[in-house]
């Protein structure tokens, strides 16, 4: 890839937009080849760092006393919250993360201090020196203590439109209910690791696994009470991300930084998995309460949400992910009097942070519980119910618009009924349905399920601000490019696709252009990798960097040729000048000699978004991405024990930029949201300490929870009416809650243990306790089947 | 004795000495050799990114076999050989088949548990034939990936075969070359490792060291130091004694070796019970019944490993040795609480001997647990009933995860005996679960889900002598969706 190939005269170029391209690190990521921070050669010299971790999960610290773990032989360097010589903070806005606990601890497993030896066994028994004093406060653990105490963040928040009150209230039928939706554990295979090496002055390089290399840079010069310029980040690659890296790298990189400027040497800080897995913010639980009026058609009249959601200890991103799951509240369904209040849960448990879909699952899971339930009310097959409430297609015109949501922005682009109608086709939905009720009737201890359930997510940070990006593309003198951009890489493919985007603009072949490891020195102030916007925002950087080269060359090449511009085409490898094309190599040769700039940094900003959270109105989604799924599980109706028999899903990534890459993300996408409704259990004890940290005890999907059978298909029409890079969507996050649809699935399953006479109102995870209680339930309420 | 550990690494040999016995592989490879490519994704042997391949000399033929290098200690390494990541691309950098496979198949996404897979495949590359889809679940089991959704890994098991088949190299003669039958012994950082050739060495070393841990498969004491952080002054390691290995059949007893993996077992048990075969299966993974050990699983004395419950069921002995001394006694005898076993200082488990029972069918495991593979059972129940004529004449019923130790349902049992095998009677008995089990609430399950589940398996054993296993199976050959 590095080396840039002849030109040769062809039709197209190898590698541009809309192709199926191989992930770039593939071969290296095969042959252990590919580096990951853990495997950057280490200096002589290098420091080991661990972080000790408080034992209480609500306490003042009334003694700290760390003289024995310096006295411990090997240890170089302690450092507590009296060493810092900056600020004690690395929360990514609030101020309330400390670094090191000072005085006051709040979850079980908060980080007190940072001891660095030569190797890490040597700082981990060091710091069991330690002596910590407590005096225990009491600790609000899980959401229903903390609505109960009133403990919160920040006043509830509500938006909404229209009176749903009194639509509910006239409503023919209704129905109330609380669904608990758990939280998630990341499990990126690579834990955080930071690995800091200090330059003179005030500089210091850190290497790291995060998707915000500018939150570490800020944080890092917060921290060490420096400027932003003394501080470098490079990123080259996460192993896993999820977004499980976009705030919570601060910690170890700014210890790694720390411990590098205290002494002088170069200082790496990897968690094990098990204090990773403490130590860090996890999907937000929630506890949702609804109360919805409907016709009986299913057409709902009036909804009434109230969220809540544990923050933990402090607001980390909290406030965004809560906005975010509001936003999800209403899915692909029209809510003309809707009312969405959220309350931001303070508890003495780890601080919550963000994680594929940022809170928009959870609004989700509960928007389509709520279907699940009215179909069942009213004895109606849940997709009837799901169209019934679609948002009005881009295309209709009806007399009167159902397409404003219910934080009033209107929805120009919805699609989800051309979807859901052709996946019903394909997946043989309704034949399957009538088979799995008839086969359930015969078969006494396994039940079968099915359901259909549809995405709509909404795309852009919803604060306003984050949504720029930067991007520096190079022609060096051979024809060779060097791209670099400000997002990263977590195994999404991100890379590829923005490279092909500048093979595509260049018109060159994708092996001349070098992707580049993310870096602070070469663009700054970057928004993380994260809502999904990777390649929106990277990619239109990196083409508005390269059509400003592009601009140089044309007009260098209409003085130098005396031609117009409309005279001159980028075509395969080559420049079409008038009726003459020469090499793309000589072009930039000849570029090179007349002294043109061959160097640009690119910018964009989206345009159209806008966002007033007090009113509760505005634009917060520059577009949305759709997409279905249809599951069918099996439960064993003894034991709980259950696994999904087949997946259909069509999704919709408007113009693919990488087919193949897409694909990936959205099976892996449908996995991920599946395990966490049904295997990923978290579980915290009385006493705040976490129990499942550790895939012995944590199960995320393993190679057989997947589908029996698994289609998944791109939506082939998908195209974006929004200006986006090559009319492409986005796709990080959206196929997640495809995985939704298992979890409904398993109520239907659940549901039929008494001939559908009692609603589940399933829990997640739907682990086989949740199952099998569920089923004991139901039968206790509407007698055996 | 022999003062170093002698060991084949990807095609050359390697001595290591001076070396803390507790050292890890994946300590080894990754800080002292610097071979990054394998990785650490949680040191307990669960995720797999950590997967090497480690060669065997049995009878003169060469067994390669994936391992967890996070849980595997040095000393276990005389005599085999390892292949890592680095050790499979051609002398020309050209990728092996399999990771061209992994490369073509999108088979990689963030790449960390990547080199882990690449292993586990290349294991199976070199000792089978291309997999079907169960097989591929079973052998990927220990592999976990969060990026992918598995779909192209599984493609990528399949058509790593499409290419013209590359061997592996003969291995046999560099691994003669440094078989020996001397007690090794590895020194390092205040603890030490005796490593023996033969039983008799073995017994003498456990009765003369009666404080030293004895280590088979490290599945278990590979956690203490990896998770617990202990310090282990002595260990002793049965990993090379052959003798310790053998499964005969004399009559209607097969005898196992301590030493033999949950690997080696599972076709010989599996081929006499095939439902001790599928709970076999689901126990761990590849990589851990490739180190595990059946008298390791029994001597730890957990009370949630699922090689005991199915045992006692079965009505297993267990045979120790001290010295020169052997006796036997039944298997749940050997359990006396949480923690404590019928084991004394110096004395070491060396074999199980198992009845093969006149009517093999009636025997039922059922692991339940979260997740169907590499998972730890919230309840194991193991059914042994006999019945004449419509009536229980004797029910052998042992759970794990129920109790403090692996335990037989003594009231159940007796509740059933001379009773007629219909619904009624299981209605019946249900009570005296309560009487046997008092199970805890942990982050498996609660204790009301755990006696819920252990009453229903009765109930499923019950209707598993009357209908088609199709009925309640999910998941294994019998299952009703494949």
């Amino acid at each position: 890839m590095q080396r840039p190939a002849t030109s040769s005269v062809k039709s197209a170029i190898s590698g541009g937009v809309h192709l199926s391209v191989k992930h770039d690190s593939g071969h290296k990521h095969v042959s252990g080849e590919a580096v990951y921070v853990d495997d950057i050669p280490e200096p002589p010299g290098t420091l080991q760092i661990y972080i000790a971790l408080s034992q209480r999960a609500h306490a003042r610290i009334t003694r700290l006393d760390v003289a024995a773990v310096k006295a411990y032989p090997g240890v170089v360097c302690v450092a507590t919250a009296e060493d810092i010589p900056g600020v004690n903070d690395v929360s990514p806005f609030k101020g309330d993360d400390p670094m090191f606990a000072d005085g006051l601890v709040e979850y079980h497993g908060q980080s007190l201090f940072a001891v660095a030896a030569d190797s890490i066994a040597v700082a981990r028994e060091a710091a069991k020196r330690a002596i910590v004093e407590y005096e225990d406060l009491p600790a609000i653990i899980d959401i229903d203590a903390a609505m109960e105490a009133g403990s919160l963040l920040e006043p509830p928040y509500a938006f909404g439109r229209g009176d749903p009150d009194a639509a509910i209230a006239a409503a023919p039928h209704k129905v109330e209910g609380r669904i608990y939706i758990g939280g998630q554990e990341h499990f990126y295979l690579e834990g955080q690791a930071a690995f800091a090496v200090p330059g003179e002055d005030e500089d210091v390089t850190v290497y790291c696994s995060s998707q915000h290399p500018t939150e570490i840079q800020h944080k890092v010069a917060h921290v060490l009470g420096i400027p932003n310029h003394a501080v470098t980040v490079e990123m080259r690659r996460m192993g896993g991300g999820f977004g499980g890296k976009e705030s919570q790298g601060n910690l170890p990189a700014a210890a790694a930084a720390l411990v590098a400027k205290l002494t002088g040497r170069p200082a790496k800080c990897v968690y094990d998995r098990d204090d990773d897995m403490v130590l860090t913010g996890k999907r937000h639980d929630f506890r949702i309460d609804y109360r919805v009026g409907f016709d009986a058609d299913g057409v709902i009249a009036g909804i009434d949400y109230v969220q809540a959601v544990r923050c933990g200890m402090s607001y980390d991103l909290s406030p965004a992910i809560a906005d975010r799951a509001m936003f999800h509240a209403d899915n692909t369904y029209y809510l003309a009097n809707a009312r969405i209040t959220s309350y931001r849960c303070k508890t003495h448990t780890v601080s919550n942070t963000a994680f594929r879909g940022f809170g928009g699952p959870q609004g989700m899971v509960a928007m389509e519980r709520v279907i699940d339930h009215i179909a069942h009310a009213l004895g109606k097959d849940p997709l009837e119910v799901r169209r019934a409430n679609f948002y009005d297609h881009f295309l209709a015109k009806p007399a009167v618009a159902r397409n404003l949501t219910p934080y009033h922005q209107t929805i120009e682009d919805c699609v989800i009924q051309d979807i859901v109608d052709e996946l019903v086709e394909t997946s043989s939905y309704a034949a399957r349905r009538a088979e799995i009720r008839a086969w359930n009737a015969k078969s006494p201890i396994l039940k079968r399920g099915i359901a259909l359930t549809p995405v709509k997510f909404g795309i852009s940070f919803t604060n306003t601000m984050m949504n720029q990006a930067g991007a520096l593309v190079h022609v060096y003198t051979d024809g060779s490019i060097a791209l670099n951009h400000g997002g990263t890489e977590m195994g999404q493919g991100l890379n590829i696709k923005v490279a092909q985007v500048v093979a595509e603009e260049f018109q060159v072949d994708l092996d001349r252009v070098k992707i580049t490891a993310t870096h602070t020195g070469k663009v700054p102030n970057t928004s993380p990798t994260a809502a999904s916007s990777g390649s929106d925002l990277n990619g239109m950087a990196a083409r508005n960097a390269c059509l400003a080269i592009k601009e140089r060359l044309v007009a260098f090449l209409a003085e130098r040729h005396q031609c117009a511009g409309s005279d001159i085409a980028f075509l395969p490898n080559r420049v079409r000048v008038k009726g003459e094309e020469l090499p793309f190599d000589t072009v930039i040769g000849d570029a090179y000699r007349a002294r043109v700039h061959l160097s640009a940094a690119g910018y964009y900003a989206t345009p159209k978004i806008h966002w007033d959270r007090a009113a509760g109105k505005g634009r917060p989604f520059f577009y949305f991405a759709y997409g279905a799924a249809v599951s069918e599980v099996a439960i064993d109706t003894l034991t709980g024990e259950n696994r999904i028999l087949r997946a259909d899903i069509l999704h919709d990534v408007g113009k693919s930029l990488n087919p193949v890459i897409d694909l990936g993300q959205i099976e892996g996408g449908y996995v991920q949201g599946a395990g966490w409704l049904t295997t990923e259990e978290l579980v915290w004890d009385d006493k705040g300490r976490l129990r499942t940290h550790a895939p012995s005890t944590y199960k995320i999907p393993a190679c057989s929870d997947r589908p029996i059978d698994m289609r998944v298909s791109l939506w082939e029409k998908g195209r974006n009416v929004e200006e986006t890079i090559y009319r492409s969507k986005a796709v990080g996050e959206p196929p997640l809650m495809l995985g939704i649809s298992v979890l409904m699935a398993l109520s239907d399953a659940v549901a039929s243990t008494a001939n559908y006479a009692v609603y589940p109102a399933l829990d997640a995870p739907a682990t086989p306790e949740r199952i099998l209680m569920a089923v004991e339930r139901v039968k206790a309420a509407g007698g055996r089947a | 004795m022999r003062d170093s550990v002698t060991f084949i690494l990807n095609g050359s040999r390697h001595v290591a000495t001076g070396v803390s016995p507790a050292t890890t592989l994946l300590q080894y490879l990754r800080g002292t050799l610097r071979l990054k490519g394998t990785k650490e994704g949680c040191a307990e042997g669960d995720c797999g990114a950590c997967t090497v391949v480690i060669g065997e000399l049995i009878d003169g033929v060469v067994r390669h076999r994936a391992v967890n290098a996070c849980i595997l200690l040095l000393p276990m390494l005389e005599g085999r050989s390892v292949t890592t990541v680095e050790g499979l691309a051609g002398a020309d950098g050209a990728l092996h088949p399999v990771q061209q496979a992994m490369v073509e198949e999108h088979g990689s996404q963030c790449g960390f548990c990547t080199p882990g897979f690449v292993m586990s495949l290349y294991a199976t590359y070199v000792s089978e034939d291309r997999p079907g889809p169960q097989r591929i679940n079973d052998i990927l089991a220990g592999n976990l990936c969060r990026c992918t959704g598995y779909g192209p890994i599984v493609k990528a098991a399949r058509s790593m075969y499409d290419a013209p088949r590359a061997n592996a190299a003969d291995e046999s003669k560099v691994l003669s070359d440094i078989a020996h039958d001397e007690t090794v012994t590895l020194e390092g950082d205040g603890a030490r490792a005796f490593v023996p050739a033969t039983l008799d060495a073995l017994a003498d070393l456990a009765e003369a060291h009666p404080d030293a841990v004895i280590v088979s498969g490290a599945t278990d004491v590979g956690l203490w130091i990896t998770k617990q952080h202990r310090r282990i002054p002595t260990f002793i390691f049965t990993t090379r004694v052959a003798e310790l290995r053998g499964v005969t059949r004399a009559g209607n007893t097969l005898s196992i070796g301590a030493g033999a993996t949950w690997s080696d077992l599972h076709a010989p048990l599996g081929v006499i019970y095939p439902e001790l075969g599928e709970l076999l299966r689901r126990f761990a993974s590849v990589q851990v019944r490739n180190s595990a050990t059946i008298g390791g699983n029994i001597a730890n004395g957990s009370p949630i490993g699922d090689g005991p419950p199915a045992l006692i069921a079965l009505g297993a002995r267990l045979v120790l040795r001290k010295g020169k001394a052997r006796r036997t006694l039944p298997l749940e005898d050997f359990f006396i609480a949480y923690g404590k076993q019928d084991r004394a200082a110096g004395e070491i488990v060396v074999g199980v001997e198992v009845p093969v029972i006149d009517e093999p069918a009636r025997f039922k495991a059922y692991k339940v647990s979260k997740r169907f593979d590499q998972d730890i059972s919230a309840v194991c129940g193991c059914f042994n009933i006999t019945l004449a004529g419509g009536v229980v004449q004797e029910a052998r019923i042992a759970f794990g995860g129920m109790a403090a130790t692996p335990k037989r349902a003594t009231a159940v049992e007796q509740a059933l005996v001379g009773k007629p095998w219909s619904e009624a009677t299981i209605a019946a008995v249900l009570p005296a679960f309560e009487t046997d089990f008092t199970p805890l609430t942990d982050m498996r399950g609660s204790a009301a889900y755990r006696m819920l589940v252990a009453k229903n398996l009765l109930r499923r054993y019950f209707h598993e002598t009357q209908h088609a296993l199709s009925e309640t199976r999910l998941v294994g050959d019998s299952a009703a969706f494949a």
